[in-house]
């Protein structure tokens, strides 16, 4: 009777959960869309890092100071987008977080979106809230430091993501000709469609 | 002999001076520091400002309390992004320690869970800096690392096979800080252990490296004797963010208030 009870409570208490059919299906538990984080996109507008979800992401962090690799890294995401067809553009986005949030305010991000010509129905540059930053770099495997200089040194892995938030494939490879594996990782992401998510 | 006990007596309320008794605790005066690593933008050393570190490290039993308030760190409810599946598997349950005593340091932790614990404790997990400034002291100097004697000392640790139980915490005297086990019980997350960015081969230098690391080069050392400092900047370095080890615990920092 006791454990009768017990699995009455329980299912009560999972009820509400169920009986709200808007809610989305739970993250996976290998999506990095499972830490909370808050950032500002180049507009200004603060985004939660899991409204991200619903679309397969090319993700890496840069800064916009930056003199050496980084621009590198954003040719090479831009290198990986001109080789897509127009069906599998439009299916990906590409994500570049900040390392340098104090600095890399919405209107510098907004500056590299205009320079580089990049599309904002496609890329999204973030500004993270310096709280998350370290998090939002564990997420994606990726090790930086600040320099005296204002400098950064940091690794620069390209970090695929399916719809839901889940490693899909990462490289370490940059520029033009890029990695041949990653590319065609990138062009299965876009045919499996708009993504689970939806 | 007697006249230097003295002496010492005389200092040692200094060091552990600003905790009442059971704050967890202790404040760590800054100052001038340089590190074993050779860091090229810092080359003279840097300032570490004063900072409020545990005692100890974050015992089992100190981690079953905060797990139990945030059921969402229990282990098999912790998403496996930020904890790996070997997360508190040293546990018999998600709630109970079984054979893990309560007073050891709490292991297969990552550093999201460290992170999440300290945060909800309203601190943070010291700086790769303020860890390794700690740690240069020994029970009277706050930086011994020259004297042969320490570094034999702290070598002969990591000499020791790791196979048997962990000891529990609190068993080695106190540092001139009033800090104990930062060295010979665990391994310990730091907050940036992600800006230690070591090439897995020291020797590999020149182009790959810099395309690997933007800017400049991966750290070295200026220090080739150090080898306690160089052994955790190796296991930090090759550990990532939701990897968990049997050996790996962590202590909160707090700026001043």
């Amino acid at each position: 009777m006791k454990r009768l009870l017990r699995i009455l409570a329980a299912v009560l208490a999972l009820a509400p959960l169920s009986a709200r059919p808007a809610t989305p299906p739970a993250l996976p538990g290998d999506s990095v869309y499972q830490l909370p984080a808050a950032l500002t996109d180049a507009s200004g507008k603060p985004v939660e890092w899991r409204e991200l979800r619903g679309t397969p992401r090319v993700a890496t962090m840069f800064y916009t100071s930056c003199k050496y690799i980084c621009p590198l890294v954003v040719d090479s995401l831009r290198a990986i987008e001109r080789k897509l067809s127009a069906a599998e553009r439009a299916r990906i986005g590409f994500v570049l977080i900040s390392m340098d949030p104090a600095r890399d305010t919405p209107e510098a991000l907004a500056r590299i979106i205009a320079e580089r010509k990049l599309d904002p129905a496609r890329w999204t540059l973030l500004q993270p809230d310096p709280a998350d930053l370290r998090g939002l770099a564990g997420l994606l495997g990726i090790r930086y430091r600040s320099l005296a200089d204002g400098e950064f040194n940091h690794s620069t892995s390209l970090v695929l993501l399916d719809a839901e938030g889940r490693v899909l494939a990462r490289t370490d490879q940059l520029g033009a000709d890029g990695d041949a594996a990653f590319l065609a990782a990138v062009r299965a992401a876009a045919a499996s469609g708009t993504g689970s998510g939806r | 002999m007697a006249r230097r006990a003295a002496v010492l007596l005389a200092l040692l309320p200094l060091c552990g001076q600003a905790a009442p008794p059971g704050d967890r605790y202790v404040t760590v005066p800054g100052g001038a520091f340089r590190s074993a690593l050779r860091y090229e933008d810092a080359a003279d050393g840097t300032t570490v400002a004063p900072y409020r570190l545990m005692r100890r490290p974050v015992t089992n039993a100190e981690f079953l309390a905060f797990v139990r308030a945030h059921p969402e760190w229990q282990r098999g409810r912790a998403a496996v992004v930020l904890a790996e599946p070997r997360y508190l598997s040293q546990w018999s349950g998600p709630l109970s320690l079984g054979d893990a005593r309560p007073d050891q340091p709490v292991t297969w932790v990552s550093w999201f869970a460290a992170a999440a614990y300290c945060a909800a404790q309203s601190a943070r997990l010291p700086t790769w800096t303020e860890w390794e400034y700690a740690a240069a002291a020994d029970e009277t100097r706050r930086d011994a690392r020259e004297d042969p004697a320490w570094r034999e000392r702290i070598l002969s640790w990591y000499a020791q096979p790791s196979t048997g139980a962990l000891p529990a915490v609190g068993g080695q005297p106190p540092n001139v800080y009033g800090v104990q086990d930062l060295h010979g019980l665990v391994w310990e997350w730091v907050d940036d252990a992600s800006a230690l960015l070591v090439s897995a081969d020291n020797r590999e230098q020149g182009a790959a490296d810099k395309l690997r690391f933007c800017g400049a080069a991966a750290l070295s050392t200026d220090d080739r004797e150090n080898y306690a400092t160089l052994m955790r900047v190796a296991l930090l370095s090759s550990v990532q963010a939701a990897d968990a080890t049997g050996n790996l615990g962590f202590r909160c920092a707090k700026d001043l208030p």
